[in-house]
């Protein structure tokens, strides 16, 4: 699971009103190469969720270079622009589980797949 | 694949695409040549704008098929599907894509104002089936396209190629898309074709759009449409033949007009006409 899905997914278990960000507790982590495309990077930024795609980066170690707050005008700024790459979308969980922040149920996440299938009680 | 005509009928989605079926499915080189042809025509019914990377969600990606489409284009891409053993499959094949394993039914668990768009290939007819005892069709129908709703940025469209069973499936899936506030219709490509026939519904969500015209309609029939808008209009349904129900009001009144045609003498049509009469009558 890459953190731009992680950025995005969240708990759709009824009743629940605050299902994101969703913590991330992850065993098994991998870094793979992906081909950088600057204007999705920059078109994606002002959709992701920041303050939750760097508490994820930093749980996952990954927060290298990243700033708490985004760059203003990075548009033009290539290395920022590489650095929201790599972690994004290069870095990906494979073996863990998302938390919810509301209610603490557990999605495993098995080869780098999140299980989010729900019980009959939750839909 | 199997020789069954509809698998929906045989078995729920994650059971009927068990490790077998998902392996032999993945490797039919007719079924990957269907596949990435409607993967193709949907992408281009997304309308997407031009040389521009998107980020799309595949609504019952298997395998990948579809998906590997997808990225070809240059596309970002999330795939959801019930089959663990498909997913499985779609993970040997290395795809790029995000892959989340999830009922369509129970809503698409994503952010609102996520993906540009949505396309969805041979998949939402199983959600027209009850797999389970506590399953409503109608409701995981209607929870499924207002999460899709939700996920799609303003002006995103949603394609799904279909094989729909019959009209009233038809019509329970169009109704809670539109409950859901899509607005849309279908688009039908090789109308006259029973082998190359296939139906898209393409939904818009929050921007009315242009229906495109179906393929191969060239050589219609003059004054046969190829597309549906959807319409707030009651209509009377005739049945998969083109007739009407034996002895309703339609049925009686295209009796009568049949044997006015004929030259005999018919009553008038009145508001009696096919009226249910009480039981001594």
């Amino acid at each position: 699971m890459k953190l731009l899905t992680h950025n995005m997914l969240t708990s759709h278990v009824k009743g629940v009103t605050k299902g994101y960000p969703l913590l991330i507790k992850a065993t098994e982590v991998k870094v793979n190469e992906v081909e950088f495309n600057p204007q999705f990077i920059s078109r994606m930024i002002p959709k992701l969720e920041w303050s939750a795609f760097i508490q994820a980066a930093e749980g996952l170690g990954h927060l290298q270079n990243l700033p708490s707050t985004v760059v203003p005008e990075f548009e033009n700024n290539e290395d920022f622009l590489r650095d929201v790459h790599k972690v994004l979308l290069e870095v990906e969980v494979i073996e863990g589980c998302l938390q919810c922040p509301e209610s603490g149920r557990e999605f495993p996440i098995s080869r780098g797949v999140p299980n989010m299938l729900l019980n009959e009680d939750e839909s | 694949m199997s020789s069954c005509r509809r698998p929906e009928h045989m078995a729920p989605p994650e059971v009927f695409y068990n490790e077998e079926e998902a392996k032999k499915y993945t490797r039919n080189s007719r079924i990957i040549e269907i596949q990435t042809q409607m993967s193709e025509r949907a992408v281009e019914l997304l309308s997407l704008p031009e040389d521009q990377a998107c980020y799309l969600l595949d609504v019952g990606c298997g395998s990948g098929l579809s998906g590997d489409f997808l990225s070809e284009e240059g596309h970002y891409w999330v795939g959801v599907d019930i089959s663990k053993a498909m997913l499985d499959v779609a993970i040997e094949r290395e795809v790029e894509g995000g892959l989340v394993l999830a009922d369509m039914g129970e809503g698409v668990p994503f952010r609102p104002g996520t993906f540009d768009g949505c396309i969805s290939i041979s998949a939402l007819q199983w959600l027209c089936n009850a797999d389970k005892k506590c399953h409503s069709p109608p409701r995981r129908l209607y929870t499924f396209f207002s999460s899709l709703y939700a996920s799609l940025t303003r002006g995103g469209r949603a394609v799904f190629q279909v094989y729909p069973e019959n009209s009233e499936q038809l019509e329970l899936i169009t109704a809670q898309a539109m409950r859901a506030g899509f607005t849309g219709g279908m688009v039908v490509d090789y109308p006259n074709s029973t082998k190359a026939k296939k139906f898209f519904l393409c939904l818009f969500a929050g921007v009315m759009g242009v229906i495109p015209k179906g393929l191969g309609t060239e050589t219609a029939e003059r004054g046969m449409s190829s597309q549906a808008n959807f319409t707030t209009q009651r209509s009377r349904f005739k049945n998969m033949k083109g007739k009407s129900v034996k002895k309703s009001r339609d049925w009686v009144l295209e009796k009568k007009e049949r044997r006015r045609r004929q030259g005999r003498g018919v009553r008038a049509d009145t508001k009696y006409t096919g009226r249910q009469r009480r039981p001594n009558f």
